[in-house]
């Protein structure tokens, strides 16, 4: 049988320098999320059939959004809010996309993680349980967008989006994609973490995501919605899970706001991740492992 | 110089606030507004220390605090008072370096990838440990070979029996090669071939490996084939701690003597011991107490023709069970 390394062979603690160790420690963290996005892709190959189903249900919400608000602009002379049916058609597209990416562990997913004995078998492993979530998720992320191609092309056809980005709008969505898809994964994280405190907490998950549902841009672009809507949306961070990404392609939107947009993203990612932090260093004190 | 303990466990307590309420409505909405707890003591006052290399049995009834205490090792739990070192680590802590040198493997845990065949899952654990790639492939095909799972590699793990199962978890759990294993009823629901085949495993790891083994299991083949030494435990606190010879010297009192005669002569042998059993074949077995095995077989020897004659000690379940119905150590 092989032997194991004398030091446990951890590569961060044969290498001297801080700089070594982190760049040791990211190339680790990076080699792991690879290799788990790998996985994540095998496994939901297996199931692309039921992942299909699941997103041609999905497209349910915006088609029923886009028919009304469509509806409402033609009979307004044609538009609503400065919305035609062209651009309620990108909004909503668009919107099926930015949906799918917003997919992540979700709280509901926690009580039964917690009861099943998984987050015990997590806490073994060094490596902090979120990256798993992150990793698999985002992993799941590139069958999304495969599977998402003909669908989008099928609502275009049916719809007639008027959508014309500059490069830089491209730019600026890929990146505000993953920026929603990190805030969403932090946020409901922290949401999930309450498991550690209390059994029952599905209340508090409805709140939070009916919350979401008027105040990210979800429901109804947030230009439609009164002012005191807007300014509420402006101080939390659903607006930069759904309206920001949506309307960083479809506009209209000028270089500052796309700007602003990103950096209120990462200033929710920040945040979020110290809720996380916080949170998770408190919450697992209390664990008490009953699951196995 | 005095060989530093692979596990060092001081006055160790694990409390829960377990909810209570009494049933029927007006209980119901009286818990609505004040809430009432009970604390349930798991583990109390801990205390022991296994050597480095060492495999222990970790025994005790249901509820005795043996999975909580192995929880607290692992690093699962925090414990409510008490220290506890596992290779110089505090396992609550968690830190990285500890985690990557200990395994905690149970029984009834699924940490291998359900959709996936066991050899993906396998490569995860190589990225999760930082594991080189030679090291990590030899050590895996290694596993394999002593586990005999070369033909479950590339199945997908829901398609395994549970006996299969637990052995890619046992080789998933043990390619980072830990020093301190935790196992907690590894066996459990095996058949006999099947726990036979890990008893083996566990035994063939730590000799190689030189690896700290605290085990818990309800099958006593499983530490008699494998521990030297055990905890025995029940309301969490330590009842007996010591050599399994010992505890059977302690609190076995009674003893077997297995006589083969060349003359079966049943009437002769009742008057040995506390009691004689024909087994057939001119072979008997008499129950003594431990003062007088040698007196008794001494009158044997001396009065009836033996040809083979052996002393057993009762089975290690029944003193496992007079240590829980005593309650405390020997004087």
């Amino acid at each position: 049988m092989i032997t194991a390394e004398p030091a446990s062979g951890p590569i961060a603690e044969t290498e001297p320098g801080r700089f070594r160790e982190f760049r040791t420690n990211a190339l680790w963290l990076w080699r792991y999320y690879t290799q788990f996005m790998r996985l994540a892709i095998i496994t939901q190959f297996q199931y692309r059939a039921a992942n299909y189903f699941y997103m041609i249900g999905m497209i349910a919400e915006p088609v029923v959004y886009l028919v009304v608000w469509s509806t409402i602009a033609r009979t307004n002379g044609g538009s609503v809010g400065g919305f035609t049916p062209g651009t309620f058609a990108a909004y909503y597209i668009v919107w099926t996309l930015v949906r799918n990416i917003n997919i992540v562990f979700t709280p509901f997913g926690w009580e039964q993680r917690i009861k099943d004995g998984e987050l015990s078998g997590l806490l073994l492993q060094p490596i902090h349980p979120i990256h798993r979530d992150l990793a698999f998720f985002a992993g799941w992320k590139v069958i999304v967008i495969i599977l998402w191609l003909p669908i989008a092309a099928a609502l275009t056809l049916i719809f007639h989006p008027s959508l014309s980005p500059t490069v830089w709008q491209c730019v600026v969505f890929f990146l505000a994609l993953w920026g929603a898809y990190l805030i969403r994964s932090m946020f409901l994280w922290a949401l999930g973490l309450i498991s550690l405190w209390t059994t029952r907490v599905s209340a508090i998950f409805q709140a939070y995501f009916m919350a979401e549902l008027l105040l990210s841009g979800r429901l109804v672009p947030l230009t439609l919605m009164p002012k005191w809507a807007r300014s509420l949306a402006g101080v939390l961070p659903f607006q930069s899970t759904f309206g920001f990404p949506i309307t960083a392609l479809t506009g209209p939107i000028t270089d500052a706001q796309l700007w602003h947009g990103l950096l209120t993203q990462l200033w929710w990612i920040v945040v979020g991740g110290l809720i996380v932090k916080l949170m998770w260093r408190r919450g697992i004190r209390r664990f008490a492992s009953v699951g196995g | 110089m005095i060989e530093r303990p692979a596990v060092r466990v001081q006055s160790l307590r694990k409390a829960f606030d377990v909810p209570v309420r009494q049933p029927g409505l007006k209980a119901s909405i009286g818990a609505l507004f004040k809430r009432e707890t009970r604390e349930v003591v798991a583990v109390d006052e801990l205390n022991f220390e296994v050597g480095a290399g060492e495999v222990v049995g970790f025994l005790g009834p249901n509820g005795a605090g043996k999975t909580t205490s192995l929880k607290m090792l692992a690093g699962l739990l925090h414990p409510t008072s008490g220290t506890a070192e596992v290779l110089g680590f505090t396992p609550w802590q968690r830190q990285p370096a500890y985690l990557r040198k200990m395994a905690l493997i149970m029984g009834n845990r699924n940490q291998l990838q359900w959709d996936l065949p066991v050899l993906d899952s396998f490569e995860l654990v190589r990225s999760i440990y930082r594991l080189p790639r030679q090291q990590f492939t030899d050590t895996r095909d290694e596993m394999i070979a002593l586990l005999e799972l070369g033909a479950l590699v590339d199945k997908p793990v829901r398609n395994l029996s549970l006996g299969e199962r637990m052995k890619a978890e046992i080789a998933g759990a043990l390619l980072h090669l830990p020093a301190v294993l935790f196992l907690d009823e590894p066996t459990i629901g095996l058949d006999i071939t099947m726990q036979k085949r890990i008893r083996t495993f566990v035994a063939e790891y730590n000799r190689k490996q030189g690896a700290t083994v605290l085990l818990t299991s309800h099958y006593m083949a499983d530490v008699q084939a494998l521990c030297k030494r055990v905890i025995v435990i029940d309301h969490g606190t330590v009842l007996f701690d010591g050599g399994l010879q010992r505890l059977a010297d302690e609190f076995g009192s009674t003893k077997t003597i297995v006589a083969r005669l060349d003359v079966a002569d049943g009437e002769k042998l009742d008057t040995y011991g506390r009691s004689a059993t024909n087994r057939g074949d001119g072979t008997w077995s008499i129950q003594v107490t431990r003062s007088e095995v040698a007196e008794v077989t001494g009158r044997l020897l001396a009065e009836q023709a033996v040809v083979d004659l052996t002393i057993e000690d009762p089975p290690i379940e029944d003193v496992i069970e007079r240590v829980f119905s005593r309650g405390s150590t020997p004087a």
